[in-house]
This record gives C-alpha cells, structure tokens and sequence, in this order.
C-alpha cells in the first residue's frame, strides 16, 4: 500500500531561518495520525507542505504517491483558526465546495450542517468559533477526501466545542475509511483520537509510531540510583531523572525488563512525549543563548 | 470558480454599476441639449464671423463640468485598481481563507485565472462605458475647446476613446500583484496608487511626445498663437509679444513647445515668456493709439520675418496614438499578469 505521507530530508525556508529541516517520514495509510510538537516546531510547515500550500526548500514529499499539488483533489485540508469567508453565509459555503471539487457530497454535507443544528442561511462571520471548525470540517469531509489534514483544529475552541469537534471527527473516520493527520500542541486532545503519533520538536521527528507499541515498548522505571551507561544494551534511554539515591528512566525496549530492583510502571501518552519532549536535542539556537549568557 | 468570484464580487460591481448607471443617467440628459446649443450657436456664429468668440464663451461655460468628467475618466481605472485589485488577495491572506480556497479541487492558478479574467473583464467594461459615455458627451465641448484643453493635450487625451481601458486593465493587474508581493491590504492599496499616478505622469511627460516624432513648423503670427501683445509706454516705447502653445489651423492639437523666432531663426523667447520685437510703439500700427489693430500690429511684426516655430502633435494623431498607447498598456498588463501567475504558482503561500 502506498504510504500516506512520505517525506525525505525535507525543509522550508523563510529566508535564512528554517522551519523545518532534514524531516523524514513514513506514514503507513488507514491511520489517525497525531502531530504534537511544542508552538514553533514545525507542525503547520509540515502541513503546509503536505497540503500543496507551501513548495518545500529542500528534500522531497509525496502525499498518496504523488507530488501534493497534485494529489490535491484527494487530501482534504482544515487550515489552522479554521478560516471561512466571513461575508458569505454557510450554505454559500457548501455551494463553493460542490463548484470547486470534483468530487462532492452534497447531502452528506447538507445533513451535517442540520445535524449540528445550524441555520444554513447564518453568515459566517456569525458563527461561534466552534460553529465555524465545525463548518471548515464538514468541507473537509464533504470533499470525500483519502486524506483530511487538521492543523490544530481545536486550538482555540473551549473544552465543550473541542469535545464535540472530535467527536465529529471520530463518527467521520468511523464511517468512511480515509486516514487523518491532526496536529496539536496538546496530547490530551489527540489522546481520544489518534492511533498513530508523530512528536516533532524543532523541526525534528522524535518519534513515530502507532500509539499501542509505542505504549506497550515504552516503560518508567524507578529504583535505587544507576547511572545511564549501566543501562541494558536493549534498553533505549529516552528520559532519566536522578535524586540522591533514586532514579527514573523512561525507556524503549521491544523486550520484557526483568530487573527486580525496578518498579515498572505504564506511561500515558502525555508522558510519554514528554519525556521525548525533554531529550530535545541541543539545537544551535539554545547553545548560542548559553554563549551570548 | 466562477460563481464564487461573482458571488464575492458582486458587492463591489453592484455598487460601481449603479454609480455607472448614475453617471450615464446624467450624461443622457445634459448631453443632447448641450449639442443642440453648439449647433445653434455654430449657425449664428457663421453669419457673422464670430465662432471664435462663440467657442471661447461656450467652453468657458462648461469648463467645469468638462474638467471634472475628464478627471473623473482619469480616477477611475486608480480606483478600481485601489478597491478591486490590491484587496483581491491581501483579503485572503489577511483572512487566511486563501488556505481555505486554494486547497479545494482548482489549482490556485485557476482559481487567479478566473478571479483576474473575469474581475478584470469588469474593470475594463466599466473603464469603456464611461469613457465613451463621456467621449460622447464631451463631443460639442471638445470642438471648442481651449488650445490648453485640446483633444491631444495629456488631460483629455487619457479621458477620452479607448485609452482609459488599456488604464484600467493595467491597474487593476498592478493591484493584485502589489498586493501579492505587499501582503497586506492598507500598504498595497497606497502603494497601488503611489505606482500607478506615477506611471500616468510618467506616460504623458516622458513616452507619449515619443511615440511618433512630432511635427515641426513654422507659422505666421496671428490671434491665435500670439498670447499678448505689451507696449511699454516708458520705456520708449518697447513693443513685447507672448506666444501660445497654440498652432493656427491645427485646434485639438498638443503643442509640445512654442516660440518665437526672429527673421534669421534664432529663438527669441520660449512660451508665454513676453519678448521684445523691433517695431516701434510709439507710431504706427503697433501704437496705443491706433485702436482695432491688433491684426495690424502683427502684420507689420510678420512683414519683418518674426515667426512662431511649434512642435506638436496634430489632432489626427488622435486615433493612432490611442492604439499605440493601449497596445503599450495591454503589454504591461500581460507582463504583470505573467508575473503574477509565476508568483502565485511559486512563492505564495
């Protein structure tokens, strides 16, 4: 099966600062994919890119097999804040995407629209916030697309419109089989939805894989004091903490630990990618603030 | 595609329709009156000599509203580039729905083909109706008209025929590529205008003389191209003529330089700049005295070799150079529209 998203040594420039670099990846199809990564990583370039907005500086990137521009009738893309024309009312909005996509289902979007309880005769400009991620995601779907790009969706809804969004969602990818990827800065928001987790951090993938092995290989051990080099060899150190006598490692390991001086305990998905979060790599930007200091 | 760009536009071209159908309501009435008093003003003139005089009292009487339909033939293709072309998409990306549009089934190619086409097809159609409606009404006014105002001269040559098309098509592609380049609606919209007046005084100063090598005369001086005539009457008598950018039987034309030259082709003055002649003003037909002499007077200037030498353009260059200067306005436009869609394709995100 072609993979959904594949990207190698890929970058964007902004003039001389990169927002993204040397970025590989390989996201297997039939997936919800989660990208988390703190503000400023890379997550909308990234997006961008796969979504044809954007014309990588470097590297390369194909979306369903191909070039995204032209792949774009087949990937459905929800910008960030959700954008829709302000003067135009909320049917004109379903008539836009029936004119401009080739493929469009109309009653689903129609039905989706009543089912939410809108009035489609409501401009845009006057929809709650939540009202009009709502609208921008049922153009996504009614595009009928292989692939729906979120980027942060629920970023600026309140805790109710975030749960009902997802919860849109969730129905859509439950009844149609096409692969999402949905970025947040928050993993409480895509731990109900993803199944796959990508954890990019300057501009850098950390990790990724689907979130059942990563749970199952990911462990937090906690026991006397140890130091990181007597460490196992088939036990990867993502995070370690030390007090005087005691240590907590998170680790990856694909073997059961049998070492009875350790507590082992499950991680959640949050801790997990913090844990990745704070092995972050030394980027050239934090040591030059400790030399300028 | 095209539905929504009529659906996102129609605001803006209803309005501009109405203040169209205004304009044209106005003209209608005002116009065939105003022809009938030329004719019959033209009928009573020919008996007696005087369509000189006519002329001069009939433009002056409607100067203002010839000047201000002129101007307003000269602003429109600005505004249109003002509020149609820069907002087209520094709107979306102030908005971010150029994220919404361009990731829906059309190309963002496309999606600017069809926006620049059509808008742009609307910006033109406007530019004509009211460049003809007032082509048409100016048509009594551009016979009469002072030599200053004539059919050539840079005011009026821009507000009439087809130039103020090729303007508006041009201003509106300056628009939307300033504001793809500027991003944001309020700086491109002063930088769209910045541009384009500078462009529009730019053309008449320094490309438009050029565009055909002008005609270079000689002519005997007479009421038409002598401004003044001063005696000064202590200063022994000195006689002094100013020259008009005038050119005797060539009216509509656009004199680009007029002087006076003495009888072995020196310049003697440049303009209405008044210049000493050596006739006597103390006697003969250039004196104070001899009342109704003004014909006279420049007779006796003329018997000594003393001439106007003009460069101008002549009326019948009118439609020539219309063409020229479309055509030259229809290539910028290309070229800006070629930009554009290499930029939209390539840097734009």
């Amino acid at each position: 099966m072609t993979p959904v998203l594949q990207a190698q040594g890929l970058g964007k420039r902004y003039g001389r600062r990169w927002a993204l670099r040397e970025c590989t990846i390989d996201i297997p199809t039939g997936h919800v994919v989660g990208l988390v990564g703190p503000n400023g990583a890379g997550k909308t370039t990234l997006l961008k890119l796969a979504s044809g907005q954007l014309e990588p500086s470097e590297g390369d990137i194909k979306v369903l097999g191909g070039r995204p521009a032209s792949t774009l009738p087949k990937v459905g893309f929800v910008a960030q804040d959700t954008p829709v024309y302000a003067g135009l009312t909320i049917a004109d909005h379903l008539r836009m995407g029936a004119r401009l996509n080739q493929k469009w289902d109309a009653t689903m979007a129609r039905e989706r629209i009543a089912q939410l309880g809108l009035d489609p005769n409501r401009r845009a400009r006057k929809l709650s916030g939540g009202e009009r991620a709502q609208l921008a995601l049922t153009l996504g779907l009614a595009k009928r697309p292989e692939l729906l790009i979120l980027d942060e969706p629920v970023a600026s809804l309140d805790p109710l419109a975030r749960r009902e969004f997802l919860q849109g969602l969730m129905e859509a990818t439950a009844a149609d089989e096409f692969s999402v990827v949905l970025s947040s800065h928050l993993v409480a928001d895509l731990e109900r939805v993803c199944d796959f987790l990508l954890v990019l951090v300057d501009s850098t993938v950390l990790v990724a894989g689907e979130v059942e092995t990563l749970l199952a290989t990911h462990h937090r051990l906690t026991g006397p004091r140890r130091d990181p080099d007597r460490m196992p060899a088939g036990q990867q150190v993502i995070s370690a903490r030390h007090t005087d006598r005691q240590s907590t490692y998170v680790i990856r390991t694909e073997e059961a630990v049998l070492d009875p001086a350790w507590a082992v305990s499950r991680l959640t998905l949050e801790d997990l990618v913090l844990a990745y979060m704070e092995r972050r790599p030394v980027s050239g930007r934090r040591t030059d603030l400790e030399v300028l200091r | 595609m095209i539905w929504l760009t009529w659906r996102q536009f129609r605001g803006a071209a209803a309005m501009t329709a109405v203040f169209l159908v205004l304009l044209i309501a106005l003209l209608a009435l005002t116009g065939p009156d105003l022809a009938s008093r030329y004719t019959t003003g033209i009928a009573a003139c020919a008996l007696d000599d005087g369509c000189d005089r006519f002329f001069d009292l009939f433009f002056d009487q409607f100067q203002l509203q010839f000047t201000a339909l002129s101007a307003l033939v000269l602003a429109l293709p600005a505004f249109l580039g003002l509020f149609w072309g820069a907002p087209l998409i520094t709107r979306e990306l102030e908005a971010g729905t150029h994220l919404l549009v361009w990731s829906q089934g059309v190309t963002r190619g496309r999606w600017l083909a069809v926006k620049l086409g059509l808008i742009g097809l609307v910006a033109v159609g406007a530019a004509c109706v009211c460049g003809f409606a007032v082509t048409w009404w100016s048509q009594p006014l551009d016979r009469s008209a002072f030599p200053e105002l004539g059919q050539m001269t840079p005011l009026v040559f821009g507000a009439r025929g087809i130039v103020p098309m090729g303007y508006a098509a041009f201003a509106f592609v300056l628009g939307v590529t300033i504001g793809m380049l500027v991003r944001r609606t309020l700086p491109a919209m002063a930088l769209t205008l910045a541009v384009f007046v500078a462009i529009q005084f730019a053309m008449p100063m320094l490309v438009r003389p050029h565009l055909m090598p002008p005609v270079t005369s000689t002519h005997e001086l007479s009421r038409t191209n002598v401004g003044s005539i001063n005696v000064q009457r202590d200063g022994g008598g000195t006689v002094r003529l100013g020259i008009k950018p005038a050119v005797p039987g060539q009216s509509g034309a656009w004199v680009l330089s007029s002087a006076l030259i003495d009888p072995s082709g020196k310049v003697v003055s440049v303009g209405d700049e008044p210049a000493p002649v050596p006739v006597s003003g103390t006697s003969g037909p250039c004196a104070p005295q001899a009342q109704p002499s003004q014909e006279n007077c420049l007779g006796a200037v003329n018997a000594l070799g003393y001439r106007q030498l003009a460069s101008y353009h002549p009326l019948d260059r009118f439609w020539p150079f219309q063409w020229i200067e479309t055509g030259i306005y229809a290539v910028l436009t290309l070229g800006l529209t070629w930009f554009s869609f290499w930029w939209i394709r390539r840097r734009l995100s």
